[in-house]
């Protein structure tokens, strides 16, 4: 299955509903200006639910690095949500974990951005 | 490798396509060699990551070049070995992505994750031109996941990611 991804605007968030593959490929370029395009609309606070994901390879988990410095660059945030355990195994294992705000519950990851932004 | 072996051999194209294709072969054969659903994936991640190895960093994506892909099951173990066509790379030379200054780069994971997935890596230039990845997975063995794997060294150039 490739790589399906939705956005949505909850309060100051823009909510990113991925299903399928983050593999190597073409969806990984859309992602990535998907990403590109939401930070230079000035949409700086950004979720990435991955809930649906099935698989993630390395360039997938790059991708993701990739937003996150693209977001933190602009002064944005860029966290996750809702990991399966494939997923949240592959982040342990790189590290990844430590750099990643990682949440379960959508609405807590939401107020975490007024925290941050002070909004 | 002995007599007792169940080998399957297929040759590949220098695409994305064959990724999926060499995956899926992966999967197929480590579910019939009796590893749970877990180690499948593993192994399954292994094959992919290998593969897109071969074809991009190995064949650079060379419509002429072909990945070779080899499945023997073992009684204790299944090994696979990658083949490509390509100038060789320095595994001493690949970066460790778990060093505090390379955690956010976008590339350099795939051999890492290779090492965490498989029980065996190893890497050997081939007589004439490309260079062979092997790699092994026992049975019976735990599922902890191995942090940087087993591995050992070679020769070449261009590090692969």
């Amino acid at each position: 299955m490739s790589m399906k991804a939705k956005t949505r605007r909850i309060d100051s968030v823009t909510v990113i509903d991925i299903s399928g593959r983050i593999t190597l490929g073409d969806d990984l370029a859309e992602l990535r200006q998907l990403i590109r395009g939401l930070l230079s609309q000035g949409q700086k606070n950004i979720l990435l639910n991955l809930a649906d994901v099935t698989y993630i390879d390395s360039s997938g988990i790059g991708e993701l690095v990739s937003g996150f410095t693209a977001a933190s660059n602009q002064g944005g945030h860029l966290r996750l949500l809702s990991l399966t355990k494939k997923v949240q195994d592959l982040l342990q294992i790189t590290k990844l974990l430590t750099v990643f705000e990682v949440y379960d519950d959508e609405a807590k990851a939401i107020a975490s951005f007024s925290k941050a932004t002070g909004a | 490798m002995t007599a007792q072996s169940e080998v399957i051999e297929v040759t590949l194209a220098s695409t994305l396509e064959s990724v999926e294709k060499a995956e899926e072969l992966a999967l197929e054969v480590c579910a019939k060699a009796g590893f749970d659903e877990e180690e499948q994936h593993r192994i399954g991640m292994a094959v992919h990551e290998s593969i897109i190895n071969a074809v991009r960093h190995g064949n650079k994506m060379d419509s002429k070049k072909r990945v070779g892909l080899q499945f023997f099951t073992l009684p204790d173990r299944v090994e696979i070995r990658i083949r490509d066509q390509g100038a060789g790379f320095d595994l001493s030379a690949v970066p460790d992505p778990l060093e505090t200054g390379n955690l956010l780069k976008v590339s350099g994971r795939g051999i890492f994750l290779i090492r965490a997935f498989v029980d065996e890596f190893r890497v050997r230039p081939l007589k004439d031109a490309g260079t062979e990845v092997t790699l092994v997975k026992f049975r019976h063995m735990s599922n902890t996941i191995d942090q940087g794997g087993k591995h050992r060294e070679h020769e070449g150039k261009n590090a692969p990611h």
